[in-house]
């Protein structure tokens, strides 16, 4: 299959379909950073996660709209504006979810999986009746459409570079919220030994309900970042969920690094492979080998080394 | 008779009695052929369902990707009966007749490797219990000899449904893509669209759920069932006792891939066509909803669950479409969250215990009656 192409042409397919990956990486990293929280720190199988995302992107939507009709001058950063209200709105109804319903699940994770599936239902179909049935996208500010010319076979469009900085950014955020900060500590107090972290005085419900918020919040983000590439329906998120908690199995639910590192790798491998084949043959390609490693290795890339 | 008090305690003997009744008596003879056939296509998730009860009522495997077996089958049948509606006498036009249309459609000319077996209906019937048994195996044996269990398990087979999916719906020269199998029209000879035909065929599904019941409660009352229990609440004892859990896993996952199997090859027989909407992930997360709501450790719950669910479905979507999703989503986490063996634990914890008194008032009064009956003609009384 690399037989027609020179070794100038693979090198420029290579980079291009690269940079494609990485815009598809920075989706997959903060849809499952947020995962990787809820999931490989809480133990919850959120189904509804993409269905949060979806929710960011549509406060997004709202925003530029909002930003359209009355703000037209201010209309340039309405992004950044639309992000926090993204983060806001899908943390918040992440810790109305959670005290509602995952609190009463703690011991039993497979019923999260169904009770979340069910609320996943529910958005989905408010989202329909209330946002309507079409896809929308939103309107890009200027100096973020156009593209950047790297080398004369190469060039690189500017959203996906906001994009990735974006992730970047909100990354290294969550690094320092998880392993830095005082509240990070208490999340994987909480997380090793629930009982003892209560003894010593971390209000365990607490905390259980903001890393929740936090999760959910992160997938607010990453839907208003996926504006930016794609359109939104009310079943966007549903295509996402299963690559998503792929990307945090295969890394290791509870390993932050191991998340980023799967994402790029499967990224990378699903975009490389796209432009050999159908779109639809990588995506069964990726999945497989995902699958296969997973059989051979079942606690994914990079597991926490500990004793059970 | 198989069925005698030990193959069925109390509560389960009236819930096969009551299930006869229903699906043999009273359904066929108040529902026109319209929506007799409706039943029958929600029966064929009640083969999904049983299954599920074995692999996760009983053995706590939870596979979200049912779906994929239940395709399998589906495909199996559809594949021998499609290969019958397109004999070279059906397909002339074409311009290579003898095959499929779809084929036809994707400039494919021969008939595939893969598909020639199908042919016979004796290789379809066997591929039908042996393709999906052989994927379980694999997939089981691959995961469960290394330890891989429930959330885990339960991810990486909806991955699996995921890339069934998106395999048939990619290969349409050789599945028949988005559309799947349409057009199928006769079994040996015999015209499966006719209402006499659907009669028929609803009868015999019937006949066919109320043996997998039957093996399924075999299996449970056996030794293996018990082990299969045992497991789920202390899998660590029974590994620790000698016994290899993960054999006893991919039993139980196998024989739920094999029910599920058995449901879709009945759905292709039922409904005329088969495709990959019925194989992704919504539809096996779907199959697991009917079995949570019907009770995941009660194989009659299961078939009741089956039956309701897809009952209020099609009833919900019909008049209120916006609801159904509503409805659907809110009937799970009500579930999930207030009645964890669903309805059959409902039963079990609420209304069984009135049943019984009532069922035990009458016998009491009834000997009464006979005490002084008898004492009337003389006979003496016990």
């Amino acid at each position: 299959m690399f037989g027609d192409y020179s070794i100038g042409d693979l090198g420029a397919i290579f980079a291009m379909q690269g940079f494609a990956g990485l815009i598809l990486f920075s989706v997959y990293v903060l849809m499952a950073l947020g995962l990787a929280i809820i999931f490989g720190q809480m133990g919850v199988i959120n189904m509804a996660h993409g269905e949060f995302m979806i929710l960011g992107a549509y406060v997004t939507w709202m925003t530029s709209g909002f930003f359209q009709s009355y703000l037209p001058s201010l209309f340039s950063g309405y992004f950044f504006v639309a992000m926090i209200l993204a983060f806001i709105a899908s943390g918040a109804l992440g810790m109305l979810v959670e005290w509602g319903l995952i609190r009463h699940l703690y011991k039993r994770p497979l019923d999260t999986l169904l009770a979340t599936w069910g609320l996943s239902l529910i958005l989905q179909q408010a989202y329909r009746s209330v946002f309507g049935a079409r896809e929308v996208g939103v309107e890009l500010p200027s100096w973020m459409m156009g593209s950047k010319q790297v080398t004369d076979t190469i060039e690189v469009p500017i959203n996906g570079i906001f994009v990735m900085c974006l992730t970047l950014a909100i990354t290294m955020v969550v690094a320092w919220i998880m392993f830095k900060s005082r509240w990070g500590q208490q999340v994987r107090a909480v997380v090793q030994n629930r009982v003892m972290a209560g003894a010593v005085g971390i209000n365990t419900e607490k905390v259980d309900r903001y890393t929740f918020g936090l999760g959910c919040g992160i997938a607010g983000i990453a839907g208003s970042a996926f504006t930016m590439i794609g359109s939104t329906g009310p079943t966007s998120g549903q295509l996402y969920i299963v690559d998503t908690f792929l990307v945090v199995v295969f890394g290791g639910a509870a390993s932050l690094f191991g998340t980023i590192a799967s994402a790029f790798t499967i990224s990378q491998a699903q975009s490389t492979m796209e432009f050999f084949m159908s779109g639809s043959m990588a995506k069964v390609l990726t999945l497989l080998s995902i699958v296969a490693i997973l059989m051979i290795r079942p606690q994914g890339l990079f597991a926490l080394k500990v004793r059970k | 008779m198989i069925i005698n008090s030990r193959f069925f305690n109390r509560s389960e003997l009236i819930g096969f009695l009551s299930l006869v009744l229903l699906l043999v008596v009273i359904l066929p003879l108040c529902l026109d052929i319209f929506r007799l056939n409706l039943v029958a296509k929600y029966l064929t998730y009640a083969f999904v369902a049983i299954g599920l009860v074995m692999c996760w009522g009983y053995g706590g495997i939870l596979s979200l990707g049912q779906g994929v077996f239940f395709g399998l089958g589906g495909y199996c049948m559809a594949m021998f009966l499609k290969l019958e509606a397109s004999s070279v006498a059906n397909t002339k036009i074409q311009s290579t007749p003898g095959i499929p249309d779809f084929m036809d459609w994707n400039q494919i000319t021969a008939l595939p490797m893969f598909w020639k077996p199908f042919n016979s209906l004796t290789l379809t019937i066997i591929a039908i219990f042996v393709v999906p048994a052989l994927l379980a195996f694999i997939i089981g044996a691959a995961m469960f000899k290394r330890r891989v269990g429930g959330v885990y398990f339960a991810i990486i087979t909806q991955a699996i449904a995921a890339i069934a999916t998106i395999l048939i719906i990619g290969q349409q020269g050789y599945t028949g893509g988005i559309n799947g199998m349409t057009d199928l029209r006769t079994l040996l000879g015999w015209d499966i669209r006719t209402d006499s035909a659907k009669f028929i065929l609803y009868f015999f599904e019937v006949a066919c759920l109320f043996a997998c019941i039957i093996t399924a409660q075999f299996i449970r009352l056996t030794k293996l069932g018990r082990i299969l229990v045992a497991m789920r609440e202390q899998e660590d004892r029974v590994r620790f006792s000698g016994y290899s859990v993960a054999n006893f896993k991919i039993f139980a996952f196998c024989a739920a891939a094999i029910f599920a199997a058995i449901g879709g090859a009945m759905f292709t027989l039922q409904i005329g066509f088969m495709s990959p909407s019925f194989v992704g992930i919504v539809p096996s997360i779907e199959m697991v909803i009917y079995t949570a709501v019907g009770g995941r450790s009660s194989i009659f719950g299961a078939v009741y669950g089956a039956l309701l669910v897809n009952f209020a479905k099609t009833s919900l979507s019909e008049s209120f479409p916006e609801l159904w999703l509503f409805g659907l989503g809110g009937l799970f986490i009500a579930v999930v969250l207030f009645f964890p063996n669903g309805l059959s634990g409902i039963w079990r914890d609420h209304v069984q215990r009135h049943v019984d008194r009532l069922i035990a008032s009458f016998s009491s009064k009834a000997k009464k009656d006979w005490v002084v009956k008898s004492a009337a003609d003389g006979a003496p009384a016990e």
